[in-house]
């Protein structure tokens, strides 16, 4: 593992699996009384969010506090330009104060490779979505759900998504989580398609490693999940597409979409969902919709994530289940 | 003034030569010249070039004295072989009023290191609207001949053409910064590639080139001549080597950054590769390399554009746009366009210097080394090659994207009518 994960794309496939099965191990943590491991004690983990994200906050936060690490939440609302103090600034502040980690959410693209690379800080720093960049935990909790619901709970230790066929629907031009996905996935060996009308397809996704298509119908029967992006309705003003009517007909999945995918194939979304738009409720409150079970996954994979990162390279709980503690 | 010989320079790169100065202009040029009195610098080789212009730069002054004042500008021009700039209008208050203009160019004069034309804005305080007072300007002290709104594009068609009209009461020239501002909307870096990886709001070709190609159109229509700042895709290329073909009166710049650096480089995003316009792809270089080589492109303006430390050591979407580029200008043309043969030294003195003192007529610059012209000169040690180091920088401030990266060549000595402003690469 490196110091810091700032992309999906630094990860190789042995960091990703090793990532996985280690939040296979965090995830037994929750099914346990007391939902607690003494992994990160006496370290200090600051969630810095200069950019509004209450859900990833909270799954930050809840991996962090499962871990015993101390946890500072530092919310600046708008930029830090904005607030007159730099990110520069801000991080030298977080290093006087002897930071172990930092959690970083930032509406400009690069602004944690920035922390991570120019020496403002010696922190690990973990990117919790920057700009229209990366998301790379949300791979990592999307692929994780993959694994699970495709591969197997167990079965899956120790191995990736290869052949699997994952199609990721909608606004991928403004997208971290489908660069993110796209990245690791191809890591995993998995198959990815990205659908989208034209306009919301970045220029030079050819060069990206997976196909691209326009047309949702003729997709579906091929994947074995379907991940669904959210769009943002302020997007129809600069003429992304017609009318949010036009959008949920040609690219929104509803239950008659739905019953072209194959029997065993999921549905997935990062939330938040903007339903009868990109998803019916029909789909939404599917048996195959994982939504709820990503979020839960999201703790276990952002435990994972830290306790490598932090907590040292043996691996997870062998010496830090309850039993062994005593 | 004291009389100077300089021995054994390579004029444009030529035959080793004497060449003596005399009371600020050139009195000689042959072999074996010899002057009782004179201080003798040996050349000892070094090509000797007209002292360079830049028709593009940013002093800052008014305004933004934390990243630039006209005298270190100029004494950074003079540290770069430069004997005359063109100082951009976008200052505060933006120059466009026949008083700040003045103000600008009297403190060139004071500088005494660098002849300061400042240019005008076209428009009322850079907003596109309203023609700003261009014949008020050119009638000032400062006798300004070149017009621009620079770092914004005047993008309003009509506005455009009405200026491109005007000035032709006195032969003045529009200099377009080609930016499709609609098509720009949250553009960090040129769009491809990279952008799409990085997450980077793309700064697509066509939002330079339909600009350009619009006004070369409106150029011809009106009969005017036009100005492309700082050309940065093949696209451009293209569309300015169409108007000429067609006859129409169209100039253009490229910046020695554009030569040199490709979008690759953001990959580090560090912000010392945002500039306005974007580092484009390998092939875009490669394009303005050839196009600068068959003059296509007329002239290398290197778009100075000094920050302060602060305004580029952040994250890339809060930092300001440009890079310093006077005191590496020659140094980055010579890598790209004489080490590589595209170029020969007569080819660099027509490009950064002639063609930019014709297209902003500056009055006794971009002349030839000859008996009887001014003594605007710049030698160069050409076989020096060395790291680029920004502490050394004449210029308030230091945002290169060079540091550290080795270049060939080093500006020795410049003279500005005769005076030297910088000897042994020290600013007198």
């Amino acid at each position: 593992m490196q110091r810091h994960l700032i992309s999906a794309a630094d990860l190789t496939r042995d960091d990703a699996v090793l990532i996985l099965d280690t939040a296979e191990e965090m995830a037994r943590v929750a099914d346990r009384p007391i939902k607690k491991l003494p992994t990160l004690r006496g370290r200090t983990v600051v969630n810095l969010f200069f950019e509004d994200s209450t859900r990833t906050r909270i799954s930050f936060e809840a991996a962090e506090k499962r871990l015993s690490a101390d946890v500072i939440n530092f919310t600046a609302k708008g930029s830090s330009v904005s607030k007159g103090e730099s990110l520069k600034d801000t991080a030298q502040t977080l290093e006087a104060m002897g930071v172990d980690a930092v959690v970083i959410r930032h509406s400009a693209s690069g602004a944690p490779y920035r922390l991570a690379t120019s020496g403002w800080i010696d922190a690990a720093v973990v990117n919790a979505g920057d700009g229209t960049h990366q998301h790379p935990t949300q791979a990592l909790l999307d692929a994780f759900t993959m694994r699970r619901r495709l591969v197997g709970r167990d079965a899956g230790l120790g191995k990736d998504l290869d052949g699997r066929r994952i199609t990721l629907v909608g606004d991928i031009l403004h997208s971290r989580v489908a660069r993110s996905n796209v990245d690791l996935l191809h890591t995993l060996g998995a198959e990815v398609t990205l659908v989208a009308p034209p306009t919301l397809l970045p220029v030079g996704v050819e060069t990206w490693p997976c196909e691209v298509s326009y047309d949702l119908d003729s997709t579906l029967p091929k994947s074995d999940a379907v991940m669904l992006l959210r769009v943002q309705r302020e997007r129809m003003n600069a003429a992304f597409f017609p009318t949010e009517r036009e959008y949920s007909r040609r690219y929104g999945l509803d239950g008659d979409r739905m019953a072209k995918m194959p029997d065993h194939a999921i549905v997935m979304h990062p939330g938040p969902m903007v339903r009868g738009m990109e998803i019916t409720a029909e789909v939404a409150d599917s048996d195959r919709c994982t939504v709820v079970e990503q979020v839960t996954n999201g703790v276990s994979i952002r435990m994972a994530v830290l306790y490598l990162l932090l907590g040292g390279n043996e691996p997870a709980v062998s010496h830090a289940r309850p039993t062994e503690e005593k | 003034m004291s009389k100077t010989l300089i021995r054994g320079a390579k004029v444009l790169g030529g035959e080793p030569q004497d060449v003596l100065i005399d009371g600020g202009v050139v009195e000689a040029v042959g072999r074996d010249l010899s002057a009782e009195g004179a201080e003798v610098v040996e050349a000892d080789g070094k090509v000797l070039l007209p002292g360079l212009v830049d028709l593009h730069t940013h002093l800052r002054e008014p305004g933004r004295e934390d990243s630039e004042t006209v005298l270190t500008g100029t004494r950074a021009a003079a540290s770069g072989g430069y004997t005359n700039v063109f100082a951009m209008a976008n200052t505060f208050p933006v120059a466009d009023t026949a008083g700040v203009v003045e103000q600008v160019w009297r403190l060139g004069q004071e500088s005494g290191y660098c002849d300061v034309q400042p240019i005008g804005a076209v428009t009322v305080g850079l907003e596109g609207a309203k023609l700003a007072e261009l014949g008020a300007m050119h009638e000032s002290a400062a006798g300004v001949t070149v017009f621009s709104d620079d770092g914004k594009c005047v993008h309003d068609a009509v506005i455009m053409r009405r200026a491109l009209e005007y000035v032709k009461a006195f032969n003045g020239v529009v200099a377009q910064h080609a930016q499709e501002p609609r098509l720009t909307e949250g553009a960090q870096m040129n769009e491809g590639v990279v952008s799409a990886e990085l997450g980077l709001g793309g700064w697509p070709a066509v939002a330079e080139e339909s600009v350009i190609a619009r006004d070369v159109l409106l150029a011809e229509h009106v009969g005017s001549r036009v100005h492309i700042c700082h050309l940065s895709t093949a696209g451009s290329v293209e569309i300015v080597r169409w108007a000429k073909s067609r006859g129409i009166d169209v100039t253009a710049e490229v910046t020695p950054h554009h030569l040199l650096l490709t979008d690759e480089l953001v990959r580090s995003y560090n912000p010392v590769y945002k500039v306005n316009p974007p580092l484009r792809t390998e092939r875009d270089v490669m394009a303005l390399r050839e196009a600068l080589a068959d003059g296509t492109i007329d002239i290398v303006a290197t778009d100075h554009a000094p920050h302060p430390h602060e305004d580029k050591d952040c994250e890339w979407a809060a930092a300001a746009m440009g890079m310093v580029g006077l005191e590496t200008a020659l140094s980055v043309v010579q890598e790209t366009m004489v080490d590589t043969g595209l170029l020969d030294w007569a080819g660099v003195a027509d490009r950064m210097s002639f063609k930019p003192a014709k297209i902003g007529q500056a009055t006794g610059h971009g002349r030839p080394v000859s008996a009887g012209e001014p003594a605007n000169l710049t030698l160069v040690d050409a076989a020096y090659r060395g790291q680029v180091d920004p502490a050394g920088f004449a210029s308030r401030s230091r945002n290169t994207p060079y540091e550290g990266r080795e270049l060939p060549g080093r500006v020795t000595h410049t003279w500005l009518r005769g005076k030297a402003t910088l000897v042994d690469g020290k600013l007198t």
